[in-house]
């Protein structure tokens, strides 16, 4: 019955952060590309070993950049020089030197916000349930234990001979998870 | 590659080590976890907290009658229009500046010692930045019409604020410094609240630290994502917070009173700032260490780093008082030198004398290994330096302003109690929103110390 059912994936867990990215190298080596590590703290070495290095974050923070200083200007721009236009000291209406400062805090603003909200949506958070949770051990993953999840949808994904290979890679325990 | 701190931070001696030996991934994110996790409240928490909590009811009592009868109760009047009020605001926002320099300058010049400090000194900057934002918002007298005298947005009158005005600029780089600070120290703590997700035992916490984590899983496309965006977020917040304290140096130096108008006010103020913040950090580190047991992760090479930190700025914030005197000089203005002469000898001679004790000679004290590695005098002298940077701001506010360009204009000034009860009033807001942090997160980052332990390390590659 059990074994009729759909999975998410296999779920191996290993003890050391050495192990882990080795097994993750073998996992990427043999072709499994659906996978993702889950380590405690960040590991760089995992990431470069499932090729899952690139973030496309840099751009979206330029672009907040960009946005946030073209709105602190055209704001201040808009205020003073079109639909407020106030003599002060016989200065400009546009006194762009004036203007450097809220327009400064606007980018950085616009970029922090942009840097946030895109490391977020690109991590599809906040997303309460996930099936990986469904792993008793998976608690360990935000404490002292690493893991490495190869997901069903995997085209070379075999409920028994993946199990197999990643009970080889020396993983403690390799479980089922369950959608 | 080969800074002293890389490799394994334990097997130094005891001066220079970043964690005491014998910690593991699982003993490190126990320790830490169960400051927050224990179901029993210490003692001595409820006593700080309702300390806290009691100061917090005079700023209460201290804002109502603000409210009731107006700015006359404080004690700013013609020529000192700005007292207790802006002198609190830069003092308060000085010490935020500490949280993010540590979080963020730090982090950049891959400075390890910084993961021990950065979370509860990111707490401290927001709530220092609360306590500051509370002073200009009450001294504007009606704090429920500031929103358009301050904000750019449409109201129905039709007004936009001058955007040529340093005040102005004031309101965009605190508010901005808020933001990001408060953005950064959430997004620090997304992976902390999912290890107390993971370790609560009770189902109400689980669920609360389960929204709060957002579903943080740690897996390694987050982690890649997550770097990213904290070091963008260090990249930018840097330049912020630089920024930040400049402009409210601007405040004072684009005003023609003698005394402000110096163009050394903003690299002076920076400096002054993070002096400030590094003696409030300590001021908190040296009693959490030690009620919390702590000593394994502040070591003392964490806290001989921040004293040796304060002794570098306090050093610049000194160059910028004798600047200061040789601009007066060197200017040959006779208001400019009447002022230099007024702030050394005038009526304020005391508080000028006080601010050279504090700030001047008491950090050259930290010279000293031997002084710069005792705690209990760390403690002292954080406590002076935070003292020295109020007088400082003081002097600089006061003494510039009550000797007015005309003599039928000078006058003095004093704050009155409910100056006093205000400032006392917001050292409560702080302390209790401090004790309410200790209780409810981790006041140290726990998986940034994971990444220092030995058991960290991976074996390099060929060798490289």
């Amino acid at each position: 019955m059990r074994r009729t059912t759909a999975i998410y994936g296999l779920m191996a867990e290993f003890r050391s952060p050495h192990e882990v990215v080795e097994a993750a190298r073998a996992v990427h080596d043999a072709g499994f590309r659906k996978v993702d590590g889950y380590s405690p703290y960040p590991m760089e070495e995992l990431s470069e070993a499932l090729d899952q290095h690139h973030s496309p974050l840099p751009k979206i923070v330029l672009a907040g950049g960009i946005i946030g200083l073209l709105a602190g200007w055209g704001l201040e721009y808009w205020a003073s020089v079109i639909e407020y236009p106030m003599n002060v000291g016989g200065r400009p209406f546009h006194s762009w030197p004036a203007f450097i400062v809220p327009a400064y805090e606007t980018t950085i603003l616009f970029a922090a916000a942009a840097a946030v909200l895109g490391m977020l949506a690109l991590n599809g958070l906040p997303e309460p349930y996930h099936p990986v949770f469904n792993v008793p051990g998976f608690v360990l993953a935000s404490r002292d234990k690493f893991f490495i999840c190869i997901e069903a949808t995997d085209p070379k994904f075999d409920r028994e001979g993946t199990k197999k290979f990643l009970a080889g890679l020396g993983a403690t325990e390799v479980s089922e998870v369950e959608h | 590659m080969a800074s002293p701190a890389a490799g394994d931070p334990t097997r130094q001696t005891e001066h220079d080590r970043l964690i005491a030996p014998g910690h593991t991934f699982g003993t490190l994110t126990d320790k830490i976890s169960q400051i927050v996790l224990q179901r029993k409240t210490p003692r001595g928490w409820w006593i700080g907290f309702a300390a806290g909590f009691a100061l917090l009811q005079l700023l209460l009592l201290a804002v109502v009658y603000l409210l009731f009868v107006g700015i006359g109760v404080w004690g700013v009047t013609i020529p000192i229009g700005w007292g207790f009020d802006i002198i609190n605001f830069v003092w308060w926002i000085g010490i935020g500046h500490a949280g993010t320099l540590i979080s963020a300058i730090l982090l950049l010049l891959r400075q390890e010692w910084r993961t021990s400090i950065n979370r509860f000194a990111e707490a401290m900057t927001l709530f220092a930045v609360a306590c500051a934002a509370f002073y200009p918002v009450f001294h504007t007298g009606r704090p429920w019409v500031a929103f358009y005298w301050l904000f750019p947005y449409p109201n129905t009158m039709g007004l936009w604020p001058n955007f040529r005005s340093p005040l102005i600029w004031d309101v965009f780089a605190v508010s901005t410094y808020a933001t990001v600070s408060a953005m950064f120290w959430f997004v620090g703590l997304i992976p902390d609240l999912a290890t107390l997700r993971d370790r609560a035992q009770s189902k109400p916490w689980k669920i609360v630290y389960g929204m709060a984590a957002m579903g943080w899983r740690g897996s390694a496309r987050h982690w890649n994502n997550y770097e990213t965006a904290y070091l963008l977020l260090a990249g930018l917040a840097t330049p912020l917070v630089v920024s930040v304290h400049t402009v409210v140096s601007f405040d004072f130096a684009t005003g023609i009173v003698p005394g402000w108008h110096a163009t050394i006010f903003p690299p002076y103020f920076v400096a002054g700032a993070i002096y400030a913040g590094f003696a409030m950090v300590l001021t908190l580190a040296i009693p959490l260490r030690r009620f919390y047991r702590l000593e394994d992760f502040i070591t003392l090479k964490h806290l001989e780093n921040m004293a040796k930190v304060m002794l570098a700025t306090g050093l610049i914030v000194a160059y910028g008082y004798m600047m200061e005197a040789f601009f007066a000089w060197y200017s040959g203005n006779i208001y400019e030198l009447f002022m230099i002469k007024n702030r050394i000898s005038g009526p304020y001679w005391w508080a000028y004398g006080a601010l050279i004790l504090c700030n001047v000679v008491a950090p050259n004290l930290l010279w000293a290994k031997n002084l710069r590695t005792s705690v209990p005098f760390l403690f002292c002298i954080s406590l002076v330096v935070s003292v020295g940077m109020w007088l400082e701001r003081f002097v600089i506010i006061v003494t510039s302003l009550h000797r007015d360009f005309l003599p039928s204009s000078w006058g003095m000034y004093a704050g009155t109690k409910f100056d006093w009860a205000a400032f006392v009033g917001t050292i409560g807001l702080f302390v209790t929103l401090l004790f309410l942090f200790v209780r409810f997160l981790p006041a140290i980052s726990i998986f940034e110390m994971r990444t220092i332990l030995p058991e960290a390390d991976m074996p390099k590659e060929d060798g490289a």
